[in-house]
């Protein structure tokens, strides 16, 4: 992570459209008035699902409605990353570097998305994309993965490499849907390519029987 | 939660401590030192540098001290007290590594840095840190923030305590500074770098622990070690902040806070903190006499040969104004002066507020500022007490915030930095206000200890009797006058104020007061520090102006006898309470000016008329014999003599006007001459009246 700040061009104002009002209200009415404050990180999202991107206009607007200063709320859009201060592409490549994905070939899925894209947290020039390098997203097991948030939402792409991920890329620049989930002959995160649990010493409370440790006088149970 | 008494056991030493004390208050119960960043007494506690690890016996990690409870804390096995160790191996070790963990990320540039010698981090790395340090990485750096004319930032030196944070949010009730981003990438700023809008955002340069925040008009000025400390009291508002003049040589260099629990606690505001910028601008150091309608430069005794002269003129046609910074030293010499000259028409209230000459009750601040926080009622009538009295704003703010106190306002609706109800905006409406049923008024009459908090702004007018009489009448009818308890309470503007309505500077028998002298008719008048009354209303007279600094009086005055500004001279002030304290010279008086009691003892002599003292210690005798109130030294009466004081009869009988009741103060930043002259209050009252301008990044 990086020092995060707001965009230098910001738009002139900010609303919320009625669709957004809509789920603002689903929100609002889980807190009680007097600690409305504790919406302010769904309301910062549905700024973002309509913008794209936070902006200031749409911090001040938060603020104000749920009463808070506005460096309260500033200070959460700079909290979390997964808030965008500036506008990102049509689809928004967060690409997991941390250590389980990156063993595992995280760091070519960087390269990819450096040819390919550009640099970080930039838009390509065709508008298309912007990536970013993000810590672990608790898909570890599937590693390396992508989250992409586009117009179809926000989904985990699993078990990539960097064959993979640019046709994906290709895909989705020529605007075709794509799979979400594993790249692989996996659905889920089970292991890979091999049958599981086919030694019944893993189930049958064999290896759960008192063990001898080296250089112990009792026995441990 | 019950707070009874607990033992437990601190490096092997027994103590009994409150159960809502923390580990830390009960270490140093026990005569323990604990290093800290981030707590403070006075703010919330944050937990969040981790310096003031303790080892409690029986746990396996340290815990941080300014964050857990005596009452949290468990015992041993077979019922045995509980026990913290501060000194043990471990505790050595968890401040060496959290002081180390502090330092990867602080440059090492205390030889450049304004905080180097009365830092917190220095200090503290001296006593608990490690020599070395093992990081060989790159450190960190951060932006500088803007935040206005007072405080210069070098965030690269922030440690994240976040004291500036709580302090702007809680104390000064204007929550514009936070902490945006997170982890090592956190940075301290205020909303997209704007300028405080607080006029007590000077304190957080003296909470921030490290050289993060300090003050701009000081940058690069002083080492803390050559200069000399003076602990003295300010004159920039009514409060009687405790303060401590810094100076060098001749000139004051800064001026910083002192502990008083009944005043300031440890806070003062912008205008007292930066006052020192004007003592040393536009300074009156010769006397002036006007020759052909300009002033020329003259001697001493030139200038008082002059003065004699035309004050042993009709004495009816004499008068004289004291201003808002004088001692009551000077005010005493002034008016023994005027007595031996028969001299009738003076006045202490260049603002014309028609308050004093009765019971001492009936213009003081009898509800005390620290009884602010007994108040449970709060009913401000025709004053801002944010700009008038900021410290005393932050004291209310205090009590709304933690008391639950109810506060209520007539006059204009303006922010406080607390929530208020909006009783009413004239005199008429407060003098309505008993006749109502419900509403605040029933607030007030179930409070237990109401409180009403006059502004001296509201008794300027024609009718200001008549809204003294009204204040008082209030008071009176909601029970804020009982045996134990005055909430009847004055706020005054000027700290020279309650001194000389105690000493009786006012009109005697057939005297004109401000207004009189001001509606012409005057052969001279001499002007004692008077600078905010309207010059252009004295024309015809002899102006004589005695003061320190040259504005408005000096420009219009005839003949000028330059004076000491308050910090060049002992003197005695009561604030707004009747709180009699002293303050004490710091530096000597510029260029040829005097002090001023002696500038009227010397007059006296050239008027054969002199003065019954040959020295300021002379001078107190007899002031102290004439005005014995004015001898107890840090005494605030507050209820004292409550039961006989008949608040409802008070002021004048008579009509009050509905015109809206403004406050005195329209411009904090610049209500006297020497604020007037300080750069850094002329930058915030720039910013006040175009914050605009600024807030366009
Ligand atoms: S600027 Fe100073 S007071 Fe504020 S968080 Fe940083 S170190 Fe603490
Ligand atoms: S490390 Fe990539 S998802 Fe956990
Ligand atoms: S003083 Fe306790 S954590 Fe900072």
């Amino acid at each position: 992570m990086s020092v995060r700040r707001l965009a230098k061009e910001q738009p002139e104002s900010f609303a919320f459209n009625k669709k957004s009002e809509a789920e603002i209200k689903f929100w609002l009415a889980k807190y009680p008035e007097a600690k409305k404050a504790s919406a302010v990180i769904p309301m910062l999202w549905i700024a973002q699902k309509q913008e794209g991107w936070v902006s200031e206009p749409a911090i001040r607007d938060i603020a104000t409605r749920l009463e808070m200063p506005y460096i309260r709320v500033y200070e959460v859009a700079t909290f979390y990353t997964m808030f965008n201060l500036a506008p990102v592409g049509e689809n928004l490549v967060q690409v997991c570097g941390t250590t389980p994905c990156m063993l595992r070939g995280a760091e070519d899925l960087i390269s990819v998305c450096k040819k390919r894209i550009g640099k970080q947290h930039e838009i390509s020039e065709d508008g298309k994309f912007t990536w970013v390098e993000v810590e672990c997203m608790g898909a570890c097991a599937n590693a390396p993965m992508i989250q992409l948030a586009n117009k179809d939402g926000d989904h985990y792409i699993e078990d990539l490499d960097a064959e993979k991920f640019e046709a994906l890329l290709d895909d989705l620049a020529a605007g075709k849907k794509v799979k979400f989930g594993p790249h692989s002959e996996r659905n889920a995160s089970e292991p890979h390519g091999t049958e599981a649990l086919t030694d019944p010493s893993l189930y049958d409370g064999s290896k759960a029987k008192p063990i001898k440790l080296p250089n112990t006088e009792k026995e441990e149970g | 939660m019950s707070d009874d008494l607990r033992k437990i056991i601190v490096d092997g030493e027994e103590v009994e401590v409150p159960n809502s004390f923390t580990l830390l208050q009960a270490a140093e119960a026990a005569g323990r030192e604990i290093p800290r960043f981030c707590y403070h007494e006075r703010l919330s506690v944050a937990g969040n540098c981790r310096m003031c690890l303790v080892e409690l016996v029986g746990a396996p990690k340290p815990a941080a001290s300014c964050a857990m409870q005596v009452r949290d804390m468990r015992g041993g096995p077979n019922g045995e007290p509980p026990a913290m160790n501060t000194l043990s191996p471990m505790v050595k070790k968890a401040r060496e590594g959290v002081m180390e963990f502090l330092l990867i990320n602080h440059p090492l540039d205390c030889p450049i840095c304004d905080q180097g010698g009365e830092c917190d981090l220095q200090d503290q790395s001296v006593t608990y840190g490690r020599t070395g340090s093992r990081f060989p990485e790159n450190k960190r750096a951060v932006e500088d923030k803007e935040m206005g004319p007072i405080v210069k930032t070098e965030m690269t030196r922030c440690i994240q305590c976040t004291r500036c944070v709580r302090f702007i949010t809680e104390v000064a009730g204007v929550p514009e500074i936070g902490m945006i981003g997170r982890g090592e990438d956190a940075e301290i700023t205020t909303y997209l770098e704007q300028a405080v809008t607080s006029e007590l955002s000077g304190n957080v340069i003296d909470l921030c622990p490290v050289g993060a925040l300090t003050s701009k008009p000081y940058a690069f000025n002083a080492r803390p070690w050559e200069l000399k400390k003076t602990e003295t009291i300010d004159v920039m508002d009514a409060v009687g902040s405790n303060i401590r003049v810094d100076n060098r040589g001749p000139a004051v260099l800064r001026i910083l806070p002192r502990v008083h629990e009944g005043v300031n606690e440890e806070w003062i505001s912008d205008k007292t903190r930066y006052a020192w910028e004007g003592l040393s601008k536009q300074r009156l150091d010769k006397p002036y006499v006007r020759e052909n309608g300009k002033l020329r430069a003259a001697s001493w005794g030139e200038a008082l040969g002059v003065a004699a002269e035309k004050l042993s003129g009709d004495a009816s046609k004499i008068g004289m104004i004291a201003g808002d910074l004088c001692s009551a030293e000077e005010m005493k010499a002034a008016k023994d002066l005027a007595d031996a000259l028969g001299v009738t028409s003076i006045d202490c209230r260049q603002d014309g507020a028609k308050i004093g000459g009765g019971a001492r009750q009936e213009y003081l601040f009898n509800g005390t500022i620290a009884g602010i926080e007994e108040a449970d009622a709060i009913l401000i009538v025709g004053a801002n007490p944010r700009t008038e009295a900021a410290i005393i704003n932050a004291r209310i703010r205090k009590t709304w915030l933690h008391n639950d106190t109810q506060v209520g306002v007539i006059g204009e609706p303006v922010d406080l930095t607390y929530d208020y109800e909006h009783v009413g905006t004239s005199a008429k409406d407060l003098a309505g206000l008993k006749k109502k049923r419900s509403g605040f008024i029933k607030i007030l009459k179930d409070a237990k200890r109401p409180m009403i908090i006059l502004g001296a702004g509201a008794l300027t007018g024609e009718d200001g009797g008549a809204i003294l009489r009204a204040a008082g009448d209030l008071a009176a009818s909601v029970g804020a006058v009982s045996e134990d308890w005055n909430g009847f309470s004055v706020l005054h503007t000027a700290a020279s104020r309650v001194a000389g309505l105690d000493l009786g500077f006012l009109p005697g028998e057939g005297g004109q007061d401000t207004t009189g002298m001001l509606s012409g008719g005057m052969d001279t008048v001499v002007l004692l520090g008077a600078d905010e009354i309207d010059m252009a209303k004295l024309d015809g007279a002899f102006v004589i102006y005695v003061g320190s600094h040259g504005d408005a009086g000096a420009h219009r005055a005839d003949l000028i006898l330059p004076g000491a500004a308050w910090t060049e001279q002992d003197g005695i002030f009561a604030n707004t309470e009747g709180r009699v304290q002293l303050a004490f010279r710091s530096v000597f008086p510029k260029g040829e000016a005097k002090e001023n009691w002696a500038i009227f003892r010397a007059l006296s002599d050239r008027l054969n008329k002199t003065l019954p003292y040959n020295n300021l210690v002379e001078l107190r005798q007899k002031l102290f014999a004439d005005t014995p109130v004015l001898g107890g030294i840090d005494h605030a009466p507050g209820a004292e003599g409550a039961a006989e004081f008949d608040a409802k009869s008070i002021g004048t009988d008579g009509e009050v006007g509905d015109t809206p009741l403004g406050s005195a103060v329209s411009n904090f930043y610049f209500t006297n001459p020497i604020a007037r002259a300080s750069e850094a209050l002329a930058a915030c009252a720039a910013l006040n009246d175009a914050p605009a301008a600024v807030a366009a990044e």
